[in-house]
């Protein structure tokens, strides 16, 4: 009961999050994404061809793009992806297809969507924190671990429904979730301890 | 809105048409400093941003603060390295603002200055017997065994005691804790200093006392590293199972607070599996709750040595909502040990011209733009200073947090540039870099740049395969250097 009540205030929150900033959707649109984006999200992949990184970001850019156009044309391989929305700070909303098996954090580097993923998905952070933005995805997913809840506790703007995108794994089952990035709103107190549950 | 979001969208790109790029200075490497640079690179592309450390090795508590024992929380440095590689981006380390150039002189050189330089001193007690032998700050221990340049001669003694006592009982406190009570074997293949492996290899001490003055609820740990030090092999936990109890404010303190509810449940479980035979020899954490330290006691036979604390027995008392303090009953107890380390938090330091809070040990700002005095009055600005991490919000938090910080920071930049505050100082070009160096190189700084801590870099990762170790640690100023200049 108090759960319940408590994801709905979480579920609001993303939402309103969302409609509210939609106006920034064109702020979002004419920003042109510095090229580190595209390194990161290779670099995490690929950590020791970093020396390289120059010549091979454009290459693995190309491939992302194809890659995704695929999965979201054919029709077989739309078996082994699933469909996931990413809601952005701005409240801007991205579609993306995840590959069965890949974590939420390596898909959002993939797509270029800006995801924090300080310690890479080693459960020492929790900069990779998002919003299910609805109960019923949010309890079909397993129940965070020990290591995972003590790392909720510090992250910013915790809700009922927070998780860590490392720990979100592409499944059958999870096919259209609905992932909110927590914004850091201004009146808010910055530091991590500050944050309290609704 | 809209209008808001194209007029961002003209600035932004103003600079990467200009001849004249927005120069930025940020002073200080750590998580901080390297946020705010990716952060402001994002923000304004085209712009050259400059990152100073005053040591020869980038990355701040990365590198000297996180436990050795904590690699996975170390991975951050491989974002933010792939910052300093960006082209807008240089790292510039042995510069020391104050001494090597002033504040005044980079508020000249560039557009922008951010301070992210952190804490590098320690809050003090103020109480008699502080600057006996034998009592340290948490921090110099840390810096001792993560190989700090400044903090390899600590050379604490863990061999005429038993005992260590830390007061506090935050993160740092635990991680000493930890460093003290781990079994030598599991730190041997981190990258921690080897002359403290060694040190601790042939420590005598058995019993770690870490004294809060209050009680479990309010514990300010975490419960990953609480978690961390009660799993640790062979090792006694004692915790008062008096201590444990609990009042209805405590209640009301944990139905708000979800970290400090799971530390209590964790604290309340290792109590119930606490110690059943103390063996001889197994070394033993006790954590010791409302109590606060009244003085330090001094040796008999060592003249000017540490042999203890005076504990004060606290009660809590409440002074608002959810809010607990510590007061003195004036019932007290000792405590002997041969060793204290303080763990009741960083302090930064301020330079010449830069005001500074100084009971709240702070630079005065308002979403880090730096005011002019402590009045609080926003409209008293330093033009074109911001701050940002534990110089700006106080030395608390986690690397995390200054993701958030900086953000803040760079949007205040961009609304200032927006709002033709800096315009007027922006439209006229700076020297930035190029002048930086050419005033170090008059007075002959030598400036270590990325690829130079790169050489550093490459030269620890060398003696550490040496060791089965990620890397081994050059822990003095000529050896890093040396290796700088290879």
């Amino acid at each position: 009961m108090l759960i319940s009540k408590l994801s709905r205030v979480g579920f609001l929150i993303a939402k309103e999050l969302s409609r509210g900033q939609y106006t920034y959707m064109s702020r979002t649109r004419f920003r042109q994404m510095p090229c580190g984006r595209y390194q990161r999200s290779l670099l995490e992949l690929l950590p020791e061809t970093r020396a390289f990184q120059g010549a091979i970001f454009q290459k693995h850019r190309d491939f992302s793009t194809s890659a995704s156009n695929n999965a979201s044309e054919g029709g077989d391989e739309q078996k082994e992806t699933i469909s996931v929305t990413f809601v952005s700070k701005d409240g801007e909303e991205i579609p993306i297809r995840v590959p069965m098996g890949m974590s939420m954090l390596e898909a959002a580097h993939e797509n270029d969507i800006e995801l924090e993923g300080a310690c890479e998905g080693s459960l020492a952070c929790s900069t990779c924190h998002v919003i299910v933005m609805d109960m019923e995805y949010y309890n079909k997913l397993e129940d965070p671990i020990d290591e995972e809840n003590d790392m909720l506790d510090l992250a910013f703007g915790l809700t009922e429904t927070s998780r860590l995108g490392c720990q979100i794994i592409a499944s059958p089952e999870l096919d259209g979730i609905r992932l909110a990035i927590p914004a850091a709103t201004r009146n808010v107190a910055i530091d991590g301890y500050v944050a309290k549950p609704h | 809105m809209a209008i808001f979001g194209s007029r961002r969208f003209l600035s932004r790109s103003f600079w990467s048409l200009s001849p004249h790029p927005l120069r930025v200075c940020i002073v200080g490497s750590g998580p901080a400093g390297f946020y705010t640079a990716e952060k402001m690179l994002k923000a304004h592309q085209g712009s050259q941003v400059d990152i100073i450390d005053r040591l020869p090795t980038p990355y701040g508590l990365v590198r000297s603060g996180v436990a050795p024992d904590h690699p996975e929380t170390k991975n951050v440095i491989n974002q933010v390295s792939r910052v300093a590689q960006n082209g807008g981006c240089s790292f510039l380390g042995n510069i020391a603002l104050g001494s090597s150039v002033s504040l005044a002189e980079l508020r000249e050189l560039y557009h922008v200055v951010v301070l992210a330089y952190g804490a590098e001193s320690d809050r003090v007690l103020g109480i008699p017997g502080e600057d006996l032998k034998g009592v340290h700050s948490a921090r110099e221990f840390v810096w001792w065994y993560n190989g700090h340049p400044d903090g390899r001669n600590l050379n604490p003694d863990l061999k005429s005691t038993d005992t260590a006592v830390i007061l506090g009982q935050g993160n740092v406190a635990l991680d000493v804790a930890r460093i003290l009570l781990r079994p030598t074997s599991e730190l041997a293949t981190t990258d921690i200093a080897s002359y403290a492996l060694t040190a601790l290899e042939q420590s005598f001490i058995r019993k770690v006392y870490m004294v809060g003055r209050r009680g479990p609820v309010q514990a300010a740990c975490t419960a990953k590293e609480l978690r961390e030090v009660l799993g640790i092999k062979d090792l006694c936990i004692h915790i008062k199972e008096a201590d444990l109890k609990i009042t209805p404010t405590d209640v009301e303190e944990m139905k708000n607070s979800r970290i400090h509810r799971r530390i209590y449940d964790l604290l309340s479980k290792a109590a119930v599996a606490g110690p059943s035979e103390p063996s001889s020899g197994r070394r033993e954490l006790h954590f010791v709750f409302y109590r606060q330290p009244a003085r330090f006691l001094e040796s008999f036979d060592k003249m000017g040595y540490v042999s203890g604390v005076h504990l004060e027995k606290t009660a809590l008392k409440g002074t608002g909502p959810g809010k607990q303090i510590a007061v003195g009953t004036g019932q007290s107890e000792d405590l002997s040990c041969g060793i204290v380390l303080k763990s009741i938090g960083y302090k930064s330091v301020p330079v010449d011209g830069l005001p500074f809070d100084n009971p709240k040990g702070v630079v005065p700002n308002i979403k880090g733009r730096v005011l002019s005095d402590n009045s609080g009055d926003p409209t008293l600005l330093e033009n074109g200073l911001y701050v940002c991490g534990w110089l700006k919000r106080g030395p608390t938090g986690i690397i995390g947090t200054n993701l958030y910080c900086a953000e803040e920071t760079v949007a205040s930049v961009s609304e200032d540039l927006e709002h033709g505050v800096l315009a007027s100082t922006a439209s006229l070009p700076k020297p930035g870099r190029d002048g930086l160096l050419q005033i170090l190189d008059n007075r002959n700084v030598r400036v270590v740049q990325f690829s130079a801590w790169e050489r550093i870099d490459e030269e620890e990762k060398r003696l550490g395969s040496l060791r089965n170790k990620p890397r081994e640690k050059l822990t003095t100023w000529e050896e890093l250097l040396k290796a700088a200049s290879e």
